[in-house]
């Protein structure tokens, strides 16, 4: 097994004084590996993924990712984010910029790319969430499911070697969650090294390596997704799943 | 079990009219009790009012330059005081026969404002005609070259000082405000107390008072023998004057933008300036465009409060003309109605160019 391309070493983050919302976070994360997060609502999933790009800060531990110790060091954390894509649950596209501009925006501006070879790379990231003929259109006048895949292909358009999701299908309805979720296992299909942070079971037991079962901001459990759903260890795990997978 | 197909229902028109001039009235003027009875009460106040003004201002008005006919029982507006004082109205004191000079001055930076507004001319080149066109603007205003006759700044007045005023005032406090309310947000604590300390001191004082500093108290603070162009504290006056509320107005644009536009750019490796310019500031500015023009509109009228330091621009030039001629002093109504379709042409053009642009910046959002 080659060097984890993430870890977490005895992290810990507070917000404030008092609210203390990672607890001694321990995981290492493979390259390519497949990861998905769940949990109850405030067990501090999006926190642990937001400290992977420094969105979040943590105050204690130590956070390497991709062979770059995360601190204060703000030329080691853009290099970071250049590694490193994010998808948000509420897509947050630039309503003011079109499809293609929205893609195209940080290749040129960050990457220094000529308009024509953004373009060209931005047609293919939307010909992969099969998107491409809404390139011309703005933000606002696609529907939600839409919107979500036009968020996958900007992350992909800086060919990041991590995606992070946080909540991706949670703000959208049911119908537009299944062609979201199929965007979501192509990509997994193709080697890129996936933490997932969701409530959507069935997409865990489809494509993921590792589930990761949080609660009051520690992992409680971590297991392949076979063993956690069929045979949960940790009391705390059994109690939550007899309640997710009920209905 | 049969399937059924899904058998569409066509879409029909609506029973009742909803859209046009009659259903308009019937719904706003006449709705309900409430409504017809304050349509019936305003209506009866401008039935009595707006024919006694039109008689008033046109029917029994007097149009010749006569004090004397002008002062006649029965005789309604007299508007021969427009065509009497009109120039030393619009010009202030500028001198008589040098006057073809502060119109075509004007007329060169109103044509070049108004070029300004159009897509067309919203390239790199317009600062440098914006240069030249100012450049071009001191330099007939002042004289002193091309063979023109020297006047000193505080013979300037009327109609161009305002314009003028207003105009550089405008271009100055717009991309300072952007600054000062960007430095007011900022994590910097040095950078975030100036900006805070420069907004709260001076919205806590009048322009009336600003003024008055800036062109009284100033000077006491510089060395002995540099005097400092009055037209320059002014402008320094309304100009910092302005800053401090349009920052407020765009600061209040800023907090509306949801911190995950930032995060996104964040995780997209755009660096704070790039983030504000590209993705902050354009939705930002779109949002506050109504405040902003506000704030323009009351800085064209707020150059009126000049007078108090002796420069007569349109307000001041009027009360100046009516008021050291004993002929024409009574007629000071149709004088402020004159300068007062003045600014009303405008701040309304002003006004329906604030539409155009918050229609443009509103593209992306319609569905």
């Amino acid at each position: 097994m080659s060097d984890p391309i993430i870890t977490f070493d005895k992290v810990n983050k507070w917000y404030g004084n008092n609210f203390h919302v990672l607890r001694d976070i321990n995981l290492s994360i493979a390259k390519g590996e497949r990861i998905v997060i769940c949990g109850p609502s405030g067990s501090g999933k999006s926190t642990l993924i937001r400290c992977i790009n420094r969105l979040e800060e943590h105050q204690e531990g130590r956070l390497i990712v991709d062979g770059v110790e995360l601190g204060d060091d703000v030329k080691a954390i853009d290099q970071v984010r250049k590694q490193v894509g994010m998808v948000f649950q509420q897509f947050n596209l630039f309503p003011h910029l079109t499809v293609l501009e929205n893609l195209t925006l940080s290749p040129m501006w960050v990457g220094k790319l000529p308009k024509s070879e953004a373009v060209a790379r931005a047609m293919e990231q939307l010909e992969r969430v099969q998107i491409a003929e809404q390139a011309e259109k703005y933000p606002l006048q696609l529907s939600g499911g839409q919107q979500q895949r036009v968020a996958i292909a900007r992350a992909l358009c800086l060919t990041p070697k991590i995606m992070l999701f946080d909540e991706p299908t949670s703000a959208l309805d049911p119908e537009m969650i299944k062609e979201v979720l199929d965007v979501m296992v192509e990509l997994a299909n193709q080697g890129i090294t996936m933490i997932c942070v969701t409530h959507e079971m069935g997409f865990a037991k489809a494509v993921a390596d590792r589930v990761i079962f949080m609660d009051q901001g520690q992992i409680v459990e971590e297991n392949t997704p076979e063993e956690f759903f069929n045979n949960p260890q940790n009391e705390r795990s059994k109690d939550f799943l007899s309640k997710i997978l009920g209905h | 079990m049969t399937t059924t197909t899904f058998k569409p229902i066509a879409a029909r028109q609506a029973p009742v009219n909803t859209e046009g001039v009659i259903p308009w009235m019937r719904s706003n003027l006449f709705g309900d009790a409430r409504t017809t009875a304050a349509t019936f009460i305003f209506g009866g106040l401008m039935l009595w009012f707006i024919p006694q003004f039109i008689d008033w201002a046109i029917f029994r008005a007097y149009w010749l330059a006569d004090s004397d006919a002008c002062r006649a029982e029965g005789v309604g507006a007299c508007w021969g005081v427009i065509t009497e004082k009109y120039r030393l109205i619009i010009f202030g004191r500028y001198p008589f026969e040098e006057q073809w000079r502060p119109l075509v001055a004007t007329l060169m930076m109103v044509t070049l404002l108004v070029a300004s507004c159009t897509r067309a001319f919203w390239k790199p080149w317009l600062v440098v005609l914006w240069a030249l066109m100012l450049s071009g603007f001191f330099a007939i205003m002042m004289g002193g070259i091309w063979g023109l006759e020297e006047v000193e700044t505080s013979r300037w007045g009327g109609l161009p000082l305002t314009i003028m005023l207003a105009t550089i005032s405008i271009a100055l406090s717009f991309p300072l405000s952007l600054l000062v309310a960007l430095g007011r947000r900022s994590n910097l604590p040095a950078i975030r107390s100036l900006c805070t300390v420069f907004v709260e001191l001076i919205r806590g004082v009048p322009l009336i008072s600003v003024l008055f500093m800036a062109s009284f108290m100033f000077p006491l603070f510089m060395p002995v023998g540099v005097t400092i162009d009055v037209l320059l504290r002014v402008l320094v006056g309304i100009t910092l004057f302005q800053t401090a509320y349009m920052a407020e107005v765009i600061r209040g644009g800023l907090q509306a933008i949801p911190k995950g536009q930032v995060e996104a750019a964040a995780t997209l490796g755009l660096s704070y300036c790039q983030t504000q310019r590209k993705i902050v500031l354009p939705q930002a500015l779109a949002m506050v465009v109504p405040g902003i023009m506000n704030s323009f509109i009351a800085i064209f009228k707020d150059t009126s409060l000049v007078t108090i330091v002796s420069l007569y621009e349109l307000t001041g030039a009027l009360k100046m003309a009516l008021g050291s001629d004993s002929d024409w002093r009574s007629f000071y109504i149709e004088g402020y109605l004159f300068i007062a379709m003045i600014y009303f042409v405008f701040c309304f053009s002003m006004s329906r160019y604030s539409s155009w642009v918050e229609a443009q910046a509103n593209k992306g959002k319609q569905r």
